[in-house]
């Protein structure tokens, strides 16, 4: 049987993977995959430490993350759609009108 | 049957919700902008009715199975957030008039961040924080970048899309590491419990610094000032508002609820932080001639001052909060409608310190109603901003962080030089070209006149609400940190 510890390891790793990529990528949509990336983390260590500990809330929780992210899918590719037509570019170092 | 009372007792809630549903129906059937307007104004009307109500009637209790609070600080968080959203709808109507850009769809999208709002103000559980949290946020992105063909509009809902679903992955992380350690996501048995342990604060780190990103304290306010310059002016009032109140009513409750063991060990981080939001905030507000740009950064300076209060950890500092947001309510909702009012016949550039001179002789009442909210966002007596402020402070001293409130207090005499700087343009500034300006309508005007007449009156006896405030708490786990 694979321990817990394993479970959380991979998921800490791709969160970790997750806030790399949303900090040093510069394409929206790769950074916006990289959001979604933190929250697949997130579900994984859910699932794990809800089967471990026998108690459902969080898998419950779960489908709330899910749900959550695809509405936020949703209203995010709008907003990258709507800078897009724009800017004509979906590079976010050289979306800069506002600074300071 | 439990639910159905468990309804009665959530009534604004259920209005609000209710009321977003059937504006978003008359909009599929193709109802005029007016009828729509009008039956937003009705529902919100009706649950501010009931929030009123449940303020003063309701008994604090948790229902729906131990998700939701009612009563207590839950009605007032309520009461705070369906207020500031009445107001920023009548102003938000005249403003998307004013700038000929009035979709019919903004008004069901805040209802849906009301709802949202009000849930995560009343939450009990980290489930309904979470659920609440995403609610807003997501009708917040949307409403940041409404109007779409506007450029700096849609670039700060970029910004604050990423920014605000960046932090979401840190909140939930907290949720799933809280819940590993402690076995539960609700607030009580999470405040219950006492091993501590690396998952444990891992958890309490993460979702607090989730909380730092949505309430903009300092390493993590970079979005504020872009997300607030870009928006729509009155949308950008009810961020910083009702959109703020709720985050820091839901972060009230879970330092007392859950982390009522931990706080005192938290006095230090919050007050590290509470010297860099003030200090970073006025510093910079200081150098900004767009005021739009510098009330946003003046709502930094203000999470600064509220952060005072959390740091503290004492009923004192967290009814001081409450009544902080209130206040912050009246004031920021008028300055905002003002700059609304000034903005809208002209176009979104015209948001310039200078653009303002001599603007104060042109309509005289537009001049006096922002005068008073600024005079009030300095903190200068007779205005609700310097009990709120008063109150935060000496909840500071009494828990013996001197040097953090003496911080404070000099950031805000000098927060004065920028508020009264726009004043000087208004009033002792000749300006360059003629500006006439629209004559404002009615129930505009009203509205702001009635958000002064409330600052002035909070000013000069804030008694009644802080008692009120201070009963929430008494109850509470905290009981023992009474001076």
């Amino acid at each position: 049987m694979v321990g817990l510890e394993w479970y959380l390891g991979v998921s800490a790793m791709l969160f970790v993977i997750g806030v790399l990529g949303v900090l040093i990528r510069k394409n929206a949509i790769v950074v916006f995959m990289c959001v979604e990336l933190m929250l697949s983390a997130v579900n994984i260590s859910l699932v794990a430490f809800s089967s471990f500990m026998g108690d459902v809330h969080g898998m419950i929780l779960v489908f709330f993350v899910l749900c959550v992210a695809a509405a936020e899918a949703c209203v995010g590719l709008a907003i990258v759609i709507a800078i897009y037509r724009n800017n004509i570019t979906a590079d976010i170092s050289k979306i800069n009108l506002l600074r300071w | 049957m439990e639910l159905v009372s468990d309804f009665l007792q959530y009534l604004p809630a259920s209005i609000v919700a209710a009321g977003g549903l059937t504006v978003m129906m008359l909009d599929g059937y193709k109802a005029r902008s007016r009828t729509i307007y009008t039956t937003t104004m009705m529902f919100l009307g009706v649950a501010l009715a009931f929030a009123t109500y449940d303020l003063f009637y309701a008994e604090d209790q948790i229902i729906f199975s131990g998700m939701a609070g009612a009563g207590g600080t839950a009605a007032f968080g309520t009461f705070i957030v369906v207020f500031g959203t009445f107001f920023t709808v009548i102003l938000t109507h005249d403003y998307l008039v004013g700038v000929k850009h009035n979709f019919p769809q903004v008004y069901p999208m805040i209802m849906f961040c009301t709802f949202g709002m009000i849930v995560l103000a009343t939450a009990t559980d980290l489930v309904t924080v979470f659920v609440g949290l995403e609610t807003m946020s997501i009708c917040l992105y949307a409403l940041a970048g409404i109007l779409k063909d506007k450029r700096l509009g849609v670039e700060s809902a970029l910004k604050y899309f990423i920014m605000g679903a960046f932090s979401t992955g840190f909140f939930l992380y907290g949720i799933s590491l809280l819940y590993g350690a402690t076995g539960s996501t609700s607030l009580e048995v999470i405040g219950a419990y006492t091993d501590g342990g690396l998952i444990y604060w891992g958890g309490v780190s993460l979702l607090l610094v989730a909380f730092m990103f949505k309430i903009s304290a300092v390493p993590f306010h970079m979005w504020t000032p872009d997300v607030y310059t870009g928006s729509p002016t009155t949308i950008t009032a009810y961020m910083s508002t009702a959109g703020k109140t709720a985050s820091f009513v839901a972060l009230v409750l879970v330092l007392d609820r859950a982390l009522p063991n931990v706080s005192s060990e938290l006095t230090t981080m919050f007050s590290v932080i509470a010297v860099m939001t003030m200090v970073l905030g006025n510093v910079v507000a200081m150098v900004q001639d767009n005021v739009k740009r510098m009330l946003a950064y003046s709502s930094i300076a203000h999470v600064g001052y509220l952060l005072v209060g959390l740091a503290a950890g004492t009923v004192a500092g967290y009814s001081a909060v409450l009544f902080y947001l209130l206040a912050y309510t009246f004031m920021n909702v008028g300055a905002f409608g003002v700059v609304a009012y000034y903005e809208k016949n002209h176009d979104v550039h015209f948001n310039s310190v200078e653009s303002y001179a001599g603007l104060g002789y042109q309509k005289p009442i537009m001049g006096v109603l922002l005068s008073i909210f600024l005079f009030s966002l300095a903190g200068i007596p007779i205005s609700a901003g310097f009990n709120a402020k008063y109150l935060v402070f000496s909840a500071g001293i009494e828990a013996g962080l001197v040097g953090l409130v003496i911080v404070g207090v000099l950031a805000s005499a000098a927060s004065a030089y920028y508020y009264l700087r726009v004043m000087v343009y208004l009033y002792f500034r000749e300006g360059k070209e003629n500006v006439t300006l629209m004559t404002p309508k009615k129930v505009y005007s009203f509205s702001l006149v009635f958000l002064a007449v409330l600052t002035l009156y909070f000013g000069v006896v804030p008694a009644g609400v802080t008692e009120l405030i201070f009963g929430f708490f008494s109850e509470g786990g905290i009981v023992e940190a009474l001076p």
